[in-house]
């Protein structure tokens, strides 16, 4: 007779993935924008990324020991704050900007809610807010690409807001990142192949990125020049921190609505705050507050977008 | 719905064979849906195969028969594989493996039964649903309205279980001729049987039997819930708090359909059903048509030399099925499956914090949002796990299946659940 059996609740099989696994893999997914961006901003922006990673990483943990939570510094989570952060960085700031802005974002922006899965907004754009609400100035001093010697420039958006004429510019150049801007913004095509991992893997699923890039290329299109349907989109989809907040920090789970109704709704509502923010707004730049903006909305839209259940019209 | 690993490779293969009459049974008072029975004999008193030998007076009930022929040896609380224990019949052979006269019946005599005869024979056989909700068959011959359509489930979209795939495969004439027997006297003209792809041989066992339709249904989980299988075949739901029948439908398993025939045609009561022993820890899985009552570790012991000492035994499937505390546990009508699970397979996972992946909303078969049911549930808000549809869930568990963080979705829900129907 076996009676030493191990008893538990159905179901008794599990699919093979888990938390950190998640985390790593989205870790691996930007990846190719960091190279990217060490590329074309040379080696300053390594150090950026890498003093903001060892600051996340080391401020969870450090919260973890004094609150006596289990130790989760290792599960990824952490690594990635540090990256976006990171990347929403210019490449010049002075390192200790990135160290206080990471230890700020995992500090105030996630553990004080309670740690993994529980803080409302993304912990990345809380660190960049909070810097660029400090020290304005050194975020918004961009450094030109691929120049050794840190001569400054603005970015392309900036230059529209102020309606200074820049040296020309093409779609491919924007593309490819030959522009000045964040680390981790400025390459497009870095940015995709990121993407589609994590598209692929079923890590994040299409319906925040298109419905966010789909809403603020059809806003600026009517609405970003003088005379109406006559915006250019395309700069709009290119420039800024569009297509790195789209498919990397408005698909953040935890602040994120949980149906794909209620993430249209949140989709359309970041591309359409981006683009409001851009066109009227006292800022060259929306993303980061647009996405901030519809993370406090979601509790209130998973709320009202729930499914529809089986036999109930 | 979810593609899961099947793991059916290990017994899908290996045609039904006859488990040796055990020397002892043991016969819950209780193995359906609805009132215990009380005992119809004493100890001591000498019973025959087939024999009645519990039921009650009630309108939801099945009656029990003995397995084997021999003495009554003791009615007492025994291992139960769904309630822990319960009280059963605990039968003692005498080796007189008689072929009991069983009423048979001709094709002429079948043909002149009318639905009501049909009902009794059920009835008396003591038929439940065997797909595993254990709901007395003859109730469901007894619906409320003309019914148009018939599906026979044999999806069997558990992993690793085979035995109505097997059944298919090797009793089609019968249970085609339980399914005609069923349609005709509940004047049903629509016959659907619904078969998961990765059932071929099953699916062309049936293809082209006149007045059956096909349908292949693709292998995903939970493809065999009641719910599901009429969403997926007829394209129309069930209403909520609604029945099948409220649809015009009645749904019944193929081993259920198998022992209709067996009682109608053969006279034999339900005594016996076809048992998937299986799993990593076995060097010989099979399917096993097996006596009710019958300890598993019986079956466990036929089927050994063990891989390894299971670590986990699970009657029924890896995502609905029930982990039992010993082996000494009977075979219940219900019971389809024996499942044994290595050290490794039945490490429990630790649970972390809901990351709100919503893994578990894109997969829920019926639309709910688990996670959220989740939350409510451990912080005991039964009035928001009722607005997010907690008396929805079908428990197929694969909430917790899909979860990154190893969350105990599925019990909370169904705590939450209870206190929705209590409140």
């Amino acid at each position: 007779m076996r009676n030493n059996l191990i008893v538990s609740g159905s179901p008794h099989i599990h699919k093979n993935e888990s938390v950190p696994r998640i985390m790593w893999t989205v870790v691996l997914s930007t990846i190719p924008a960091g190279i990217a961006g060490i590329i074309i901003f040379v080696i300053d922006a390594l150090w950026v990324i890498l003093a903001a990673v060892a600051a996340a990483v080391l401020t969870e943990a450090v919260f973890e020991v004094l609150t006596g939570r289990k130790i989760t510094a290792a599960d990824g989570s952490a690594v990635i704050t540090g990256i976006l952060l990171a990347y929403n960085l210019p490449p010049n700031v002075p390192l200790w900007m990135p160290v206080v802005g990471a230890a700020f974002s995992i500090a105030i922006g996630k553990q004080v809610f309670g740690g993994l899965g529980q803080n409302i907004f993304n912990p990345a754009l809380i660190g960049r807010v909070f810097l660029m609400a400090s020290w304005p100035r050194y975020m918004t001093t961009f450094t030109r690409p691929f120049s050794y010697d840190a001569v400054t420039s603005a970015t392309p958006l900036a230059a529209l807001k102020e309606g200074k004429v820049l040296e020309h510019l093409s779609y491919l150049d924007m593309f490819l990142g030959r522009r000045g801007g964040c680390i981790g913004e400025v390459c497009i095509l870095a940015l995709l192949i990121g993407a589609a991992i994590l598209l692929i893997k079923g890590y994040i699923s299409w319906h925040i990125p298109v419905s966010y890039i789909l809403t603020t290329a059809i806003f600026t299109y009517v609405f970003g020049a003088s005379q109406l349907f006559h915006g250019d989109w395309l700069f709009h989809i290119l420039n800024g921190g569009l297509i790195l907040g789209a498919f990397f920090m408005a698909t953040d789970y935890v602040a994120t609505p949980l149906t794909i109704r209620g993430q249209f709704i949140f989709g359309i509502g970041c591309g359409l705050l981006t683009a409001i923010i851009r066109i009227w707004g006292g800022y060259p730049e929306g993303v980061s507050y647009a996405i901030l903006m519809m993370n406090a909305a979601s509790p209130f839209i998973d709320r009202y977008t729930k499914n529809r259940i089986y036999g109930t019209k | 719905m979810v593609k899961l690993a099947e793991n059916k490779h290990y017994s899908e293969n290996k045609a039904v064979e006859r488990f040796p009459v055990p020397a002892k049974v043991y016969l819950p008072l209780i193995q359906h849906l609805g009132k215990a029975c009380n005992p119809e004999v004493k100890v001591g008193d000498t019973v025959s195969l087939g024999q009645r030998i519990a039921g009650v007076q009630a309108n939801v009930y099945a009656p029990i028969h003995a397995s084997i022929s021999g003495v009554v040896a003791a009615i007492k609380e025994c291992p139960h594989p769904v309630l822990g224990r319960a009280k059963a019949i605990v039968l003692e052979g005498n080796g007189l493996e008689e072929d009991k006269n069983f009423t048979l019946r001709n094709r002429q005599e079948v043909e002149s039964l009318s639905l009501v005869d049909i009902r009794n024979i059920v009835l008396e056989a003591g038929i439940v649903g065997m797909g595993g909700a254990s709901f007395p068959t003859h109730i469901k011959l007894n619906p409320p309205r003309q019914l148009d359509t018939l599906i026979i489930n044999g999806a069997e979209c558990e992993p690793y279980l085979t035995a109505d795939s097997r059944l298919m495969v090797e009793k089609k004439a019968e249970i085609t001729e339980g399914i005609a027997l069923i349609a005709s006297r509940l004047k049903i003209k629509e016959v659907y049987i619904g078969i998961e792809d990765n059932k071929p041989e099953a699916i062309q066992a049936f293809s082209g039997v006149p007045g059956i339709k096909v349908k292949v249904l693709k292998s995903d989980y939970p493809q065999g819930g009641e719910k599901q299988l009429i969403r997926n075949i007829l394209g129309k739901e069930i209403p909520r708090g609604k029945l099948p029948f409220d649809v015009g439908v009645l749904v019944q398993n193929v081993a259920t359909v198998y022992a209709v025939y067996e009682a109608v045609f053969k006279g034999r009561p339900l005594m016996e059903r076809v048992v998937t022993v299986t799993g990593s820890c076995l060097k010989n899985p099979r399917n096993l048509l097996v006596r009710l009552g019958t300890p598993i570790k019986d079956l466990i012991d036929f089927c050994g030399p063990l891989r390894e000492e299971p670590a986990k035994i699970i009657i029924g499937g890896p995502m609905m099925g029930i982990a039992q505390y010993t082996d000494e546990v009977p075979v219940i009508k219900s019971s389809g499956g024996i499942l044994l699970m290595g050290a490794q397979e039945a490490k429990t996972l630790e649970e972390g914090p809901c990351i709100r992946c919503a893994a578990c909303v894109r997969s829920c078969p019926v639309g709910l949002m688990p996670c959220q049911i989740n939350l409510a549930s451990e912080r005991a808000l039964w009035s928001l796990t009722k607005e997010y549809g907690a008396g929805d869930c079908i428990e197929c568990g694969i909430c917790n299946y899909v979860c990154p963080a190893n969350r105990r979705l599925l019990q909370t829900i169904k705590r939450a659940k209870l206190e929705g129907a209590r409140a």
